[in-house]
C-alpha cells in the first residue's frame, strides 16, 4: 500500500491546526478547521476556489489571526514558504541570486547549493522576469528550501506550469521530502496530479469536508459530491496507473493523459 | 509676523553681499532632492504608485493653506497633509469599495481643487501660485535649506534601514509577513517619507512636476542596473544631473526651472532608451 506515514508518530508534529475559525466582517473563511502535518509527511489541501486553502495557509504562516481556535508549530521549526502568484514587476532588476537573498542574507554558496536541489543552477545570473514558469516556480522552492525548512509550504505551486513540468515539479516535492525528511504541506487545485504521492489529503469548503488517505477521501460521498464523480475517477484511474509504473519517469504522462482524456470524455 | 520676518533676515543679508548665492542655494537644494528622490522614486515605480504620488503631491495645496493658518513653515503643513493623506488612502484602498484607482482618481483632483479654493480664499493675491504648481527653486531661503539638508540624510539613512522589509513587501507582501519582515511597518514609514519629500521637493518642481522628479530618474536608472540597489543608485545620479542640466537650461534660456529640470530628466530618459544594449 502506498500509505507511508507509518514511521511517523506524534512527536514529529510540525504543526497542528486545532479547530479555527477565520471571519472577515461578515463573511466566515473557515468554520472549525483542524489539521497537523508531522516531518516526512506530504499534506495536501483541496477545495474549490474561495474554499478557504490559502486562508489556512496564511493562518499557519501567521499572515492571518483567526479568531477562534489554536495554532501550535513545533519549537525551532523552520518554515520555507513557497507563495501562490507572485509576479516580479519588470520594472524591478531582479536577478535570482538576489531573489534568493530577498529576505536573508544566504551565501552565494548556499544559493548555488539550494538552486541545485530544484536543478536550476545555471539560472543564477538570469533576470527573474525571463524566466519560464516552469523555472520560476523551481527558483521559488529553491528560495524556500535556502533556509533548510522543516516544513515546506507550497500554495499552488504549478500556477502557470505547463503539463509535464508539473508532473516534475510534483516529483520534485516528493523526492525533497524524501531526501530532507521535511514536512509538506502542499495547497492543490489539482486532484489527480498530487494526489498520487500525497499522505493525507485534507478537502476544504470553508470547513473541512473530509481527510485522511487519498483513497479513504475518493470514497467519501461529500468529496465525490463536491468534485463529482469525474474528478473522482480520474483520480482512480491515476493511481491505478501510478501503482504498476512505480518510477518517476516518463511513463508517468502518458497515464496522466490518459486520466485527462477520461475526464473530458 | 514676527516670526516671519525673523526667517527672512538671513535672505536679504545675503542678497546684499553676493548675487550669485541663489543659484548656489538653488542648486544645493535641487541636489539634495534629487539623491533623495531617486531610491524613492524607484519604489514608486516597482510599487506601480505614480497615481498614489501624484494624489499625494496635489493634496499638498491644502497643506500650505495649514500652515498659513497656524502660521508654519510651508514645508511642514505640506508633510502633515500629505502624510496623512497617504495613510487615508492605505486604508481606503485596503477596504476596496472602489478599484484602488477610481478611488485615486477621485482624490488627487478633488484635493488639487479643494486647494486652490481654500488657498484662493485664506490668502487671495499675496500668493504666487504659479509658484506652488510648478516650483520656483530661485527663491529657495536659507531655512529652506536648512529643512532639506536635515531631511535629506534622515531620509536616506531610513530608507536603508527599511530596505530589506520594504523590498521584499514589494515583491511580494505575503512572502514577506511569512517570513517575519513586517511590511507594513515598512510601507508606513516609507510613505511618511515620501510626504516628507514632497514638502520639501515643491520649491524646486512644484507641486504638478513632483511626480516626475520621481518617476523619471528611475525608469531612466531601469535601464541600465542589474539590482534594485544599483537602479537606487543611478537614479539619484540621473536626478542630480537633470537638477544641474535644468538650472542651467533654466538661466541660459530664462525659462521657469521646475519644467526645465523636468525636461532634462525626460531628455536623459529618451537617451537611455536610444541607448545601444
Amino acid at each position: 500500500m502506498p500509505q507511508t506515514d507509518s514511521t511517523a508518530t506524534t512527536t514529529d508534529i510540525l504543526v497542528e491546526v486545532r479547530n479555527i475559525s477565520v471571519r472577515r466582517g461578515e463573511t466566515t473563511l473557515l468554520d472549525n478547521v483542524s489539521l497537523s502535518v508531522r516531518r516526512g509527511e506530504i499534506v495536501t489541501i483541496v477545495g474549490p476556489n474561495g474554499s478557504g486553502k490559502s486562508t489556512t495557509v496564511k493562518s499557519i504562516l501567521g499572515i492571518v489571526k483567526p479568531q477562534q481556535g489554536s495554532i501550535t508549530v513545533a519549537p525551532r521549526t523552520r518554515v520555507g514558504y513557497v507563495p501562490q502568484k507572485l509576479e516580479i514587476n519588470w520594472s524591478m532588476p531582479l536577478t535570482v541570486q538576489r531573489f534568493m537573498r530577498l529576505t536573508q542574507r544566504h551565501s552565494k554558496s548556499q544559493i548555488l547549493a539550494a538552486l541545485k536541489i530544484t536543478g536550476v543552477e545555471h539560472l543564477l545570473e538570469r533576470e527573474m522576469t525571463a524566466l519560464s514558469g516552469g523555472e520560476f516556480q523551481r527558483v521559488l522552492i529553491a528560495r524556500a528550501m535556502a533556509s533548510n525548512p522543516d516544513l515546506l509550504v507550497l500554495d499552488e505551486p504549478v500556477q502557470g506550469v505547463d503539463y509535464n513540468a508539473e508532473v516534475d515539479i510534483y516529483q520534485l516535492i516528493a523526492d525533497l521530502r524524501d531526501s530532507h525528511r521535511c514536512g509538506v504541506l502542499l495547497v492543490s487545485h489539482d486532484l489527480h496530479i498530487v494526489m498520487a504521492q500525497t499522505d493525507t489529503v485534507v478537502c476544504l469548503n470553508g470547513h473541512v469536508c473530509c481527510s485522511g488517505s487519498p483513497q479513504a477521501v475518493t470514497n467519501n460521498a461529500e468529496f465525490i459530491n463536491l468534485f463529482g464523480a469525474g474528478g473522482a475517477a480520474a483520480l482512480a484511474i491515476y493511481r491505478h496507473q501510478h501503482d504498476h509504473s512505480h518510477g518517476p519517469d516518463g511513463e508517468i504522462i502518458p497515464a496522466g493523459a490518459d486520466a485527462c482524456d477520461h475526464l473530458h470524455g | 509676523m514676527d516670526r516671519m520676518v525673523r526667517s527672512y533676515r538671513p535672505v536679504l543679508t545675503h542678497v546684499t553681499t553676493c548675487m550669485d548665492d541663489f543659484i548656489v542655494r538653488a542648486l544645493v537644494a535641487g541636489v539634495a532632492v534629487a539623491l533623495v528622490a531617486g531610491p524613492f522614486g524607484c519604489f514608486v515605480v516597482w510599487r506601480k504608485m505614480a497615481y498614489f504620488g501624484d494624489t499625494m503631491a496635489h493634496s499638498a495645496l491644502l497643506g500650505v493653506t495649514l500652515s498659513l493658518l497656524l502660521e508654519l513653515h510651508p514645508g511642514i503643513g505640506v508633510f502633515l497633509v500629505a502624510a496623512a493623506v497617504a495613510v487615508a488612502l492605505v486604508g481606503l484602498q485596503q477596504r476596496a469599495v472602489l478599484p484602488g484607482d477610481t478611488v485615486l482618481g477621485i482624490l488627487s483632483h478633488s484635493t488639487l481643487a479643494l486647494g486652490l479654493i481654500a488657498i484662493g480664499a485664506m490668502a487671495g493675491a499675496r500668493i504666487d501660485l504659479m509658484s506652488y504648481l510648478f516650483g520656483d527653486v530661485l527663491t529657495v531661503n536659507a531655512e529652506d535649506i536648512r529643512m532639506i539638508v536635515i531631511f535629506a540624510p534622515i531620509a536616506l539613512i531610513t530608507l536603508l534601514l527599511v530596505w530589506r522589509p520594504l523590498l521584499a513587501g514589494t515583491v511580494n507582501r505575503e512572502l514577506a509577513q511569512a517570513e517575519a519582515q513586517r511590511p507594513d511597518i515598512a510601507e508606513i514609514i516609507y510613505l511618511i517619507l515620501l510626504a516628507g519629500i514632497i514638502a520639501v521637493a515643491i520649491k524646486i518642481v512644484g507641486i504638478l512636476l513632483i511626480t516626475a522628479l520621481l518617476v523619471i530618474p528611475a525608469a531612466t536608472a531601469r535601464r541600465f542596473a542589474a539590482t534594485p540597489e544599483m537602479m537606487a543608485v543611478l537614479a539619484s545620479a540621473f536626478g542630480v544631473l537633470s537638477v544641474v542640466a535644468g538650472l542651467v537650461i533654466s538661466l541660459t534660456i530664462d525659462t521657469a526651472a521646475g519644467p526645465a529640470i523636468v525636461v532634462a530628466a525626460l531628455l536623459a530618459f529618451l537617451l537611455s532608451v536610444a541607448w545601444p544594449r
